[in-house]
């Protein structure tokens, strides 16, 4: 397959980007901050997203979705990184459906996906329980009781905790922490009994929560997929949410790459132009072959998941190490080439830093997925 | 069935019939190349063979007009004949600067007259070219060349000193920049002109590389009678053709891939120097070091894919060739520095009996050294895509 985005995807894009302009533009960010936003992101443009078909771009076709694929949906994703839109598409439309694409028996499926695909069921997948991604290191429990299952444990870092409607748990059901085996996943609607759910503000506004689960009763048919067997499905997932992940950070490079560049074109000192010193130029220069690299490798790993090949597991790591290394360096070049005024609250060129930390740390950061690649790779 | 289609099995099996079978082997080093030209030794008669009969074809320059001995074919006929190649593993007939540089030169400024002189030979690695562009004193300012060219009515005079000529000692012709007028504006007095290497006063002079010996020499040109219909395009027009040339040379070095990169990956022989507990290899610095290597040339390769396929496409940034020269460059240095960390002592001996592959990996270090300095530097590149890619100065 040619590594070029096609024309229908490309439409996709621009759509998104007109959308994004219209209904989402980079002042929202600050306006949700400023307002306290306590869903962490606009229920109204989240409507919007689903009118737009946005919800239901991974579901298949028989569960009343588009089934548009990967690389279309890394488009609009990629969008959304550039104007740093919070939403439930990262936690509900791409990996509360990837799992039960993988994981659901065919009444989950039919239970659940319709209404996601409509923007009417959001999701929040709890994992992490430590302040590193680890899901072989899940020590949160779930005993089998009476034909119910009880749950105990805390889980951090829980992207849309506060905000979901369900929440998919990543338990051990058996086995010792590091144990690939004994991971079992378990659908839960958050009100339940003993599920205490607290927000968490973060530093780029988004929408994360701290949740225990205290002796929690779930019944049999709250299971996603075998038990004792969810790593499997999970860590597809994981891989498919991390090419997603990149995508967004390649949409926060480029356009903290493009902010500043038009800067550098427009900025006067010692009567020239800044962007005239070779010094900035070569560092334009190369920060430009770094941002064509990431764009190159995050279309790979889009077309590796839609083909569903064997290279997704490395490709996945491979991206999300790449695109976080590089958005590192973007949001760190676009404060400094800017100057003094990169340092204000007023500006808003500081808002993509902010962003792009919690986004590079979720489902695991550079180190991890070094690690991870260099693991499946026998190094 | 298409044109295309018929076009592939008559490919396939005229390569069955006319590409001997120890030419189907992929070469192992750059001496294993077959270059051609008055004074090449063969190393086989296969070898001659294949050259000739692809020569004879017009196939070592597929896409070259077939009035000046080219194959005539279209980019969808050479691209089945490069599958068709791949297929049965059949190595380049003709490593050739003729037909890299100064033939599509000639053939977009060329005279009638001089591309139906050099063209054929060309194809039919007859004539082996070398390059005169840099000096001592202009090598990233090459338009600041010296060497002269001085009209001495029914020819040119030259004198100078040309360096970096790679082959120089081997070739037959040189494609060689002058400075024609001394009294113009840099780029606005300089001439490409073409001569043979065996006129009296040319003598080129091999140099040596901190990696070993190289093919590169100096050239000396002491009152070398240039004829004025080896002139290319107009007196005093040679810059523009110059500048087509080097784009090609970028291109050329730009997608060379890594050196010596063979079938093991960097992990690979990691592994096999290092070893592993638990799965990780023993040297965890090391390890990150080998782990960014792959992360990036996994993205590299991504890339040099993309631009090709934009390319075809009829999308993509042009000048992408001075981002890939750049970062391809840079990549192959470090994979090298790791390498020879990886390798440990045993790759620091030189030469002799208890070296490995006559100190293969030392020399072939060092040597990626001058990767990011001929064919542009790095900094000429960043320049390059500062200016024209980013509209930046």
């Amino acid at each position: 397959m040619a590594l070029v985005v096609n024309e229908e995807q490309q439409m996709l894009k621009e759509s998104a980007r007109g959308f994004l302009a219209e209904h989402a533009p980079i002042s929202e960010v600050r306006a949700q901050r400023d307002s306290g936003s306590e869903l962490g992101y606009s229920p109204a443009l989240w409507g919007k997203m689903a009118d737009m078909g946005w919800a239901a771009i991974l579901v298949p076709e028989q569960f009343g979705g588009l089934a548009f694929g990967h690389v279309g949906m890394g488009q609009i994703i990629e969008e959304t990184g550039r104007t740093l839109t919070a939403s439930p598409l990262i936690s509900t439309a791409i990996l509360g459906v990837t799992l039960i694409n993988l994981a659901g028996s065919d009444s989950q499926k039919a239970e659940l996906l319709g209404k996601i695909a409509n923007g009417d069921l959001t999701l929040a997948l709890a994992i992490d329980e430590g302040t590193q991604h680890s899901p072989a290191n899940t020590k949160m429990s779930a005993s089998k009781q009476d034909g119910e299952y009880v749950l105990n444990g805390t889980k951090r870092y829980v992207i849309d905790g506060s905000s979901a409607d369900n929440l998919i748990v990543v338990t051990r059901t058996s086995g010792n922490p590091g144990d690939l085996k004994g991971i079992s996943l378990f659908n839960v609607n958050s009100d339940t009994n003993g599920i205490n759910i607290e927000r968490t503000n973060m530093i780029d506004g988004h929408n994360s929560s701290i949740i225990t689960f205290t002796d929690v009763h779930v019944d049999e048919n709250s299971l996603l997929g075998e038990f004792d067997r969810g790593f499997r499905p999970l860590s597809t997932a994981l891989d498919v949410a991390n090419v997603h992940l990149a995508c967004e950070l390649l949409g926060i490079a480029q356009e903290s790459f493009d902010i500043t560049l038009k800067y550098m074109k427009e900025r006067k000192q010692f009567g020239t132009l800044i962007g005239s010193f070779q010094a900035l130029q070569h560092r334009a220069a190369s920060w430009w072959s770094e941002i064509e690299l990431c764009k190159s490798i995050v279309l790979k790993a889009l077309q590796s998941l839609d083909e569903g090949d064997a290279k997704s597991p490395a490709l996945a790591s491979i991206a999300k190490a790449k695109l976080c290394e590089i958005v590192e360096l973007s949001t760190n070049e676009a404060i400094q080439l800017h100057g003094g005024i990169g340092m204000t609250d007023e500006y808003d060129i500081g808002f993509f830093i902010k962003r792009a930390r919690p986004a590079q740390m979720l489902y695991g950061g550079y180190s991890y997925h070094a690690d991870r690649y260099a693991l499946i790779s026998g190094y | 069935m298409s044109n295309l289609d018929s076009f592939r099995l008559e490919t396939r099996d005229w390569l069955e019939d006319n590409c001997p079978e120890t030419m189907r082997k992929p070469m192992k080093t750059a001496d294993d190349g077959c270059w051609g030209g008055r004074n090449f030794t063969f190393k086989s008669e296969d070898q001659k063979l294949w050259m000739d009969r692809m020569g004879e074809k017009g196939w070592t320059a597929p896409e070259w007009p077939t009035e000046y001995g080219g194959g005539g074919l279209s980019k969808a006929q050479h691209k089945i004949l490069k599958e068709e190649m791949a297929r049965i593993k059949a190595r380049s007939p003709l490593e050739s600067f003729g037909i890299w540089m100064i033939g599509p030169a000639l053939l977009k400024f060329g005279s009638e007259a001089l591309k139906q002189q050099h063209l054929p030979p060309i194809v039919r690695g007859e004539i082996r070219w070398c390059q005169g562009y840099s000096e001592p004193n202009a090598g990233s300012d090459l338009a600041g060349l010296q060497s002269k060219g001085v009209d001495m009515g029914d020819h040119l005079l030259a004198n100078g000193q040309k360096v970096w000529t790679s082959y120089g000692d081997k070739a037959d012709w040189m494609f060689c920049l002058l400075r024609t007028d001394p009294d113009a504006k840099k780029q606005m007095g300089i001439s490409l002109v073409l001569f043979d290497m065996k006129t009296p006063g040319v003598k080129p002079k091999p140099i040596k590389l901190i990696s070993g010996s190289s093919p590169f020499c100096e050239t000396f040109l002491d009152d070398v009678r240039v004829e004025k219909d080896q002139i290319v395009g107009e007196i005093n027009q040679g810059w523009t053709i110059a500048k087509y040339l080097l784009t090609h040379e970028r291109e050329m070095i730009g997608g060379m891939g890594l050196t010596g990169a063979g079938s093991k990956t960097l992990g690979s022989l990691a592994i096999d120097s290092l070893g592993t507990t638990f799965g990780r290899l023993n040297d965890l610095f090391l390890r990150t070091e080998v782990a960014k290597w792959e992360i990036d040339a996994a993205a590299f390769a991504c890339t040099a894919e993309r631009a090709n396929d934009e390319a075809k496409a009829g999308q993509g940034v042009g000048a992408t060739s001075a981002m890939l020269k750049y970062y391809g460059t840079e990549l192959n240095k470090r994979r090298f520095e790791t390498l020879l960390k990886v390798g440990g002592s045993d790759e620091l001996i030189w030469d002799g009996d208890l070296s490995k592959n006559d100190g293969w990996m030392a020399k072939t270090w060092l040597r990626t050294k001058g990767n990011s300095i001929e064919g542009g530097t790095s900094e000429v590149q960043l320049n390059i895509i500062a200016k024209n890619i980013l509209g930046l100065g």
